[in-house]
């Protein structure tokens, strides 16, 4: 009898087989998607150093009670207008900052009641053990906005002509240093960092008081 | 005499699915590459606040904290909310011993790195939250993402 050739193996079910994988890895697994508000803390201070004297109108205070009200620089606030407020404080350039150079860039109202510089111009933030941590986030969120749009306005003086066609120049210049994180762009470092120097993030959170 | 048959009729091929196996496959591929395992299952509730200047989390240096309520299956631990984590529940005074013992499972070039994803119920109230970053100031862990969802502006 003639040797017959191997019958083929029939590859019908494949497409069978990695159907059912993809559709074990699609149940298992999950989409990366974690974002939030990146923040630094401040490291643990044993030393006996008096604190600098920090004048009381290049504070700005922000209170969370245990009702989650808020109360900004003494007075009652809706979480809507934070953002304005501080805004206004930071980009206020009333006086001149450490090296005595004044703001220049600034567009506030120059008021002698408010910051300096935004060199010095610190937030300072408390909350209530009891205060709802959603309120919390949403404080921060608007205090982060605050700077965000700042330094959105600055980048979009200085650097507009590098971004024609974007609406957001600082938000463009992250994303570009994000798509290249794995090259050094040394320019693109050195104008994110001239930006964030101008309106350098000033946050001091306070503890919450025991009781 | 000619050389081309002339078919009776002319039916229409079957469509050949000799390649849906590769189209599949290719799906597959892509899933396992863009997507990651659930790793911890939680054991709170976890409901994240909203918030809209977000920036991205880097996976690859962060370990994460959980705190919330405990969940319907783990009622037994009572109403007040709680730190997960891995797959546990952990008290306050532990939390710098699990950064640090996470912290010493990474990478050598970036362990100095280290970021710590705060995932919190928005319920929970904020004292946890800073006996949280106290610990964590202790371990000297200082870079700290509040993870949330991202809400439209």
């Amino acid at each position: 009898m003639a040797k017959r050739a191997a019958p083929e193996v029939n590859a019908g079910s494949m497409a069978d087989i990695a159907f059912l994988l993809l559709i074990f890895f699609l149940v298992t697994t999950t989409i990366e998607k974690d974002k939030g508000l990146l923040r630094s803390l401040p490291p643990i201070d044993d030393s006996e150093v008096e604190p600098p004297i920090i004048k009381q109108k290049n504070l700005f205070t922000v209170l969370i009670n245990r009702r989650n009200q808020l109360l900004v620089e003494d007075e009652q606030m809706e979480l809507k207008d934070l953002r304005q407020a501080t805004i206004e404080f930071l980009d206020n350039g009333g006086g001149t900052n450490a090296e005595g150079a004044s703001c220049d860039y600034c567009q506030g109202k120059r008021s002698p009641s408010s910051s300096d510089h935004p060199d010095k111009a610190i937030i300072s933030m408390k909350h209530d053990r009891e205060t709802s941590y959603e309120k919390y986030i949403d404080v921060q969120n608007e205090l982060v906005a605050a700077y965000n749009f700042l330094r959105e306005r600055e980048a979009t003086r200085l650097y507009k002509r590098y971004y024609p066609n974007e609406d957001k120049v600082y938000a463009a210049m992250l994303a570009e240093k994000e798509k290249n994180q794995f090259k050094k762009d040394e320019e693109l470092n050195e104008r994110i960092e001239t930006i964030k120097k101008l309106y350098p993030l000033k946050l001091s959170e306070a503890e919450p008081d025991k009781n | 005499m000619s050389k081309f048959k002339k078919g009776g009729k002319s039916e229409l091929p079957a469509i050949s699915t000799a390649s849906l196996p590769d189209i599949v496959f290719m799906l597959l591929f892509f899933f396992m590459v863009a997507t990651v395992m659930r790793d911890s299952s939680l054991m709170i509730e976890n409901r994240l606040p909203g918030a809209d200047q977000v920036e991205k989390l880097k996976k690859d240096r962060t370990t994460f904290i959980y705190a919330g309520k405990p969940n319907s299956q783990y009622k037994q631990f009572g109403e007040e909310p709680r730190i997960q984590f891995n797959d546990a529940f952990i008290s306050v005074e532990d939390v710098q011993a699990s950064v640090l013992q996470a912290q010493a499972d990474m990478n050598e070039e970036l362990k100095s790195k280290i970021v710590v994803g705060l995932k919190v119920d928005k319920d929970t109230h904020a004292g946890l939250v800073s006996d949280i970053k106290q610990e964590l100031r202790k371990a000297n862990t200082l870079k700290v993402m509040y993870i949330t969802n991202t809400k439209a502006e």
